[in-house]
């Protein structure tokens, strides 16, 4: 096991890389989520005030 | 059996269905994942041998090329959909090469990232101008351009054909990295990058790359539909069918 995190003594450049795309790759998908959410919460929001403005 | 491609050429109808299809790509993503990651790390020579030797840090081959190749693929993505809005006038069209556009950077940003990480210890340098690395470089600020003149305008229709044709003028860059290699004799001067061939590829380090291109692959549509849902709800806010979607996600 710990040869494999070793990988040859070049750990810091293999997972150097692989840890950057991990990183990168699920802020993205994190970051899509949350302004998915904040858009539907804000429109939400603009649609039920405009909702309970107009004259019944 | 006819299909009315139009339909889907409409945000309204386009929302729902992007949606179910996220979901499936994610599964996707996730297998091919597990299966070239294993296969990279367990079913492969620590060392290469040859003119230049490689130590285990080859295995950054893995995830860079498949990020070069996605970065480049997906910038012909962008530049599809770009000039289909440009010559339709089609709104959906604008907001598929929106979608792309961040996930392309991203992968760029990630091929030159891995790339610096496996040049250190193979070429002793995180960075040269190379002319492959330069272009590639190019590549990245093209992508943020698009993204930059885009939110700069304040007229969306505007905003869309002004980058779209950035998109197309910067089209050029991807065959010039592609080419990009200085040197065709690697035995008579030193190239960073060689020319290859998918053939001259050991067979299981073949597969795990095609894997991995795959997964990154399907996790662009992935990540381009969620990312298309937010646009379209976003420019479709006025819509009937927005507002009816809202007083659904409400009441449940």
């Amino acid at each position: 096991m710990s040869d494999f995190f070793s990988q040859g003594g070049y750990a810091f450049f293999v997972w150097g890389a692989y840890g950057m795309v991990v990183l990168v790759l699920v802020a993205e998908v994190l970051q899509l989520r949350l302004q998915h959410r904040t858009i539907l919460a804000r429109l939400g929001r603009l649609a039920r005030l405009s909702q309970s403005s107009r004259p019944e | 059996m006819t299909l009315n491609w139009f339909k889907f050429a409409s945000p309204a109808t386009f929302y729902p269905l992007a949606g179910r299809l996220t979901r499936p790509f994610w599964i996707l993503t996730g297998v091919l994942l597990v299966i070239g990651l294993y296969w990279g790390f367990f079913q492969t020579a620590d060392q290469l041998g040859g003119s230049n030797p490689q130590k285990e840090y080859y295995r950054i081959i893995f995830i860079h090329v498949p990020a070069a190749w996605m970065s480049m693929w997906l910038y012909i993505v962008l530049v599809f959909w770009a000039a289909i809005g440009l010559v339709f006038n089609t709104r959906l069209s604008f907001m598929m090469a929106n979608a792309v556009a961040p996930t392309g950077a991203v992968f760029t940003f990630l091929a030159l990232w891995t790339g610096a990480f496996w040049g250190r210890p193979s070429w002793g340098t995180y960075w040269d101008w190379d002319p492959r690395l330069t272009s590639e470089l190019v590549l990245f600020f093209l992508y943020i351009g698009y993204m930059a003149l885009h939110s700069a305008i304040d007229d969306t229709r505007r905003a869309d054909r002004a980058s779209a044709l950035l998109a197309l003028v910067g089209l050029v860059m991807v065959p010039v990295i592609y080419w990009s290699i200085n040197c065709p004799d690697p035995t008579q001067c030193a190239a960073l990058h060689q020319r290859s061939g998918l053939g001259k590829i050991e067979s299981n380090i073949l597969f795990s790359m095609l894997t991995m291109t795959l997964a990154f692959w399907m996790y662009s549509f992935a990540t381009s539909f969620m990312r298309l849902r937010s646009i379209i709800l976003t420019r479709e806010a006025e819509a009937s069918w927005v507002q009816e979607l809202l007083n659904r996600e409400h009441s449940r």
